[in-house]
């Protein structure tokens, strides 16, 4: 339904995007006693490392093959090798995580080559797995960077099962996108096990950053799933990916082990948890619990006292798309108008946003777009938070990075009950809003804003 | 990449640098920061540091010439403040793809440049190089003159790649290009013998306005502060101050050496952490302005100022003593902050059973040394769990450090407070000494302590994390010998 068009300024203005690199670094966090390395300069790992942690409010695993300018042209191997060591004898990871960046992808440097080379001269990494995945930053986003790095673990990872390896049907393959919190992946956890089910999270960042208190200072990730449960996802009776970045994962997950997928798109909103709940009871064969009908329930009160605030709502939003879809498409369900419409890269998805136009641009778009069109609501990560201050409309925080609130990690959307609570929030943001700003005066008889020009974007 | 290479033999050249002055020329040329290691590594880039140097000039368009990750996975992170003008805050980005490293992205940074003065009209444009246009070779220092010429507004480029060295290089490099493309540029409007730069200050969490307030009742003018609330054209005219006052340990001294140099500036290195600290800048000040004449009456006000503030300070804090009596801290920072923090600690009534050295100079080192006695705890580079270690011999009882070695006390469900520049209060001047102890006060008193180290009700005490993290430490201990050590 959306048309999709790409900026055509030469400067980026207030970015919306982060690069791929550290998206792939994520995905590695969700590994057990895992740690990512970024190859390239050491400023390329801090700059992920604080955002992370102001997003997270946690400990960031994540080191760096902090190439100089005359390793940059000499190439990295040595680099890359000493880096290996290092933290293989200070830090005893149970695997690496390899993302190339642009300094050391323009330089063209053979990191599979390097491995394979590091492998034969020092024995001692012999059953340390090492995952590296090509993510130069000067192209594509942060969730290709989550996707490619996925999509990697799988081709190394997952064993090839054998002609007479045992299918277990309780067991389920789940590929969350980088949009899902670990809070989303506990409550796809609980809704899986309801039903009996027995889910492998690839990547697992409920396991590493929920911000439980670990068992013991670990320099690497102090959870996650590990790569013997990895390993074993050839078993899985199915494999379900969340969002559409995910599918890629789910194909080469197929490709390898014969495990049929299906990818779920969206996890928010009344209609995908009905598919995928229906979905689950299939796959179960087991009725759909109390649990889940009631919270169904409640999730259509929410919409029934939802909608009087959400209701021709004027939406600016700016996120990845898989989280622009989501969530946009969320709130076109309840009534509000999707006017414009921010993104990082390219996906399939986009065509599918309830809106004219998707552009792949920057905040400084998001905000021109969302003054123009008189736009009410405001949606994106923590970056928006001048523009939305610029703008006087109400700002709901999604995405990554969240690092002026608490709670990004456990900011719920999946699930009836995470879309019910989103709905609230949305709702009292707007209603806290029209306290503060848009209370009727013996001005405001004719037009509600026009006549004032108070609060609104005019 | 000739000139940048020479302007950084330049910087590791830094005569007014104790510590430099004593190497051989062969150690010099190496720089003065140890060989990064790979997979072992924290901290900055020269980009980072050129952009922490540089960003707090409010006014100013910062334009970051590279790929996405140097500015979109960093923008808007720092806490300077300004008292006025908004634009440092918006990112600026070419944001480079495929294209621009294939066929050069000079011409995207060009058009980028005019699309920032045509929206923006900023006085100034300042550009950072980083790695990725370094490396294919795309030369900022043409595109920064050419656009200069042809729009009429100065774009300063700020050769900075990330690659070259660590965040320390990259303050002083930053330093470099203002030095070269700005200071001196432009007349003030009228001089004082009161003016005074303040070098290496970037005003976080707005503590500058801690001690702007009794600069200005002593009729001492901030005519460029480098670079915290700074605009350009007070960098471009700070070459007529007076004196100047160097703040952050050596990140800047480059700076103030070559306007001593250049322009005759006189500059000492002081902080306004802590009270004594304060006092003795505001002195120091004062001295350097009679000194280059002006009148000396400008010291007895001083010293009413001195007294007035110290008695008050005093008081506040004689309050905090009783309870600080018997407290232990433990201080995890860089360079700046140790000393000077050291003072104030002490000065509050608090112990200190150790502080971290990573980045401090031998000066700062020998500067704790003196604060705190031959036998005090100096911590080169330690794992989170040697940190915690130390927490519990030292019988610390609250950390301060940065954020990135927070998780190692809250984890350890030990009080801690942020003293880097990520922090949200402001602890400059006397206010903000007295600010720092209210903090700590805060932090050492929560009730949550009690709740957090509690254990379930289903474990025993000894079951708990921080029970066997001790033990497996003890373990460590005793298994490991000194040969072992040593062969490490």
């Amino acid at each position: 339904m959306a048309t999709v068009s790409i900026g055509k300024k030469s400067c980026t203005v207030n970015p919306l995007k982060m690069s791929q690199p550290i998206g792939g670094a994520l995905a590695f966090m969700g590994l057990r006693r895992a740690m990512p390395l970024l190859h390239g300069s050491q400023g390329c790992t801090s700059f992920g490392l604080v955002l992370f942690v102001r997003h997270f409010k946690e400990a960031i695993p994540m080191q760096t093959t902090a190439m100089s300018e005359v390793a940059t042209v000499l190439g990295g191997f040595e680099n890359v090798e000493q880096a290996i060591l290092n933290i293989h004898s200070r830090t005893k990871p149970e695997i690496i995580g390899i993302c190339s960046t642009g300094v050391t992808e323009i330089k063209g440097d053979d990191v599979e080559g390097y491995i394979r080379l590091i492998r034969q001269k020092h024995p001692a990494l012999d059953g340390l797995p090492i995952v590296y995945v090509s993510t130069p930053d000067f192209k594509d986003a942060f969730q290709d960077g989550w996707e490619k790095a996925v999509t990697r673990m799988v081709e190394v990872l997952v064993d090839r099962p054998g002609p007479n390896t045992p299918r277990d049907p309780r067991r389920v393959n789940v590929l969350p996108g980088c949009h899902l919190t670990p809070g989303d992946l506990d409550e796809l956890r609980t809704i899986f096990e309801d039903f009996g089910l027995a889910p492998s999270f690839l990547p697992d960042l409920a396991g590493s950053l929920d911000g439980h208190i670990p068992e013991d200072f670990t320099p690497t990730t102090i959870g996650g799933i590990g790569v013997d449960e990895i390993a074993t996802m050839g078993c899985a009776g199915w494999t379900i990916a969340i969002g559409e970045q995910m599918r890629r994962a789910a194909i080469a997950l197929e490709a390898k082990t014969g495990v049929p997928y299906r990818v779920f798109p969206r996890l928010c909103g009344l209609g995908p948890n009905d598919a995928f709940i229906a979905f689950l009871s299939e796959i179960a064969g087991r009725p759909v619990p109390a649990k889940y009908r009631r919270q169904r329930g409640q999730l259509v009160d929410a919409m029934l006292d939802g909608h009087f605030h959400l209701g021709g709502r004027k939406l600016a939003i700016g996120a990845e798309p898989d989280l622009l879809f989501d969530v946009s498409s969320m709130l076109h369900e309840m009534g509000a108008l999707v006017m414009v419409a921010v993104t990082t890269t390219q996906s399939p998805v986009l065509e599918q946003v309830q809106s004219e136009t998707v552009l792949i641009g920057d905040l400084e778009d998001l905000e021109t777009r969302a003054r123009q069109a008189g736009c009410d609501l405001l949606v994106t990560h923590s970056h928006g938070r001048q523009a939305a201050e610029r703008l006087g409309i109400p700002f709901f925080r999604m995405g990554l990075p969240m690092f002026d609130r608490l709670g990004a990690g456990h900011l719920v959307s999946v699930g009836y009950r995470g879309a019910r609570d989103l709905i609230f929030g949305f709702s009292n943001l707007i209603m806290a809003d029209a306290e503060a700003h848009h209370e009727p005066t013996p001005d405001t008889w004719r037009g509600t804003d026009e006549a004032t020009g108070k609060g609104r974007a005019a | 990449m000739t000139s940048l290479s020479a302007t950084i033999q330049d910087v590791f050249n830094e005569p007014g640098c104790a510590k430099n002055a004593t190497k051989s020329a062969a150690e010099r040329k190496k720089g003065c920061t140890k060989q990064l290691q790979p997979g072992g590594a924290a901290g900055g880039c020269a980009f980072d540091g050129a952009k922490i140097a540089l960003q707090p000039l409010t006014d100013v368009a910062h334009l970051v010439h590279g790929p996405i990750a140097c500015e979109g996975n960093s923008w808007d992170n720092r806490g300077a403040k300004s008292s006025g003008p908004t634009l440092w805050r918006t990112s600026f980005t070419t944001d480079i793809n495929e294209t621009d490293i294939v066929f050069g992205g000079e011409k995207r940074l060009y058009k980028a440049i005019k699309e920032i003065v045509e929206k923006y009209n900023p006085p100034a444009v300042f550009v950072y190089q980083t790695c990725v246009p370094a490396m294919t070779g795309d030369d900022i220092n043409a595109v920064c003159k050419a656009a200069r010429e042809k729009f009429g507004t100065p774009v300063i480029p700020i050769n900075s790649p990330g690659f070259v060295g660590p965040k320390n290089l990259g303050n002083k490099l930053a330093g470099e290009a203002l030095l070269d493309h700005v200071i001196g540029t432009e007349e003030p409007e009228f001089t004082t013998p009161y003016d005074i730069n303040i070098i290496g200050e970037y005003n976080l969490s707005g503590e500058l306005w801690q001690v702007k307030p009794l600069l200005d009742e002593l009729g001492i003018r901030i005519l460029s502060c480098i670079s915290g609330d700074g605009r350009y054209h007070e960098v471009a005219q700070s070459h007529r101050a007076r004196a100047a006052m160097m703040v952050c340990s050596k990140a800047m001294i480059n700076v103030a050496r070559k306007m001593e140099e250049r322009y005759g500036i006189p500059f000492f290195e002081g902080s306004f952490y802590g009270i004594e600290d304060s006092s003795d800048s505001l002195r120091e000040i004062a001295r350097l302005l009679i000194e280059r004449g002006a009148p000396a009456e400008l010291r007895d006000r001083t010293e009413a100022v001195i007294a007035r503030e110290e008695a008050r300070a005093w008081a506040a804090i004689a309050r905090f003593k009783p309870r600080f009596r018997g407290k232990k801290v433990l201080l995890i920072t860089g360079g700046v902050k140790s000393w000077s923090v050291v003072a104030a600690l002490l000065e509050a009534g608090l112990e200190l059973v150790g502080t971290s050295v990573k980045k401090s100079t031998r000066e700062d080192k020998e500067r704790i040394k003196e604060l705190m006695g031959q036998d005090a705890h100096m911590i080169d580079d330690m794992t989170p769990r040697e940190m915690y270690k130390m927490l519990k011999d030292a019988k610390a009882d609250i950390m301060l450090s940065g954020g990135r070695s927070q998780f190692v006390a809250l984890k350890a469900a030990m009080p801690w407070l942020d003293i880097n520049q990520e922090r949200h209060h402001a602890y400059m001047g006397y206010v903000g000494m007295v600010r720092l102890v209210e903090e700590i006060d805060k932090a050492l008193y929560n009730p949550i302590w009690e709740q957090v180290r509690r254990p379930a009700p289903w474990e025993q005490p000894a079951d708990t994390w921080q029970a066997k993290a001790i033990a497996a430490l003890d373990a460590e201990a005793a298994a490991s010998t000194p040969a072992a050590l040593a062969a490490e």
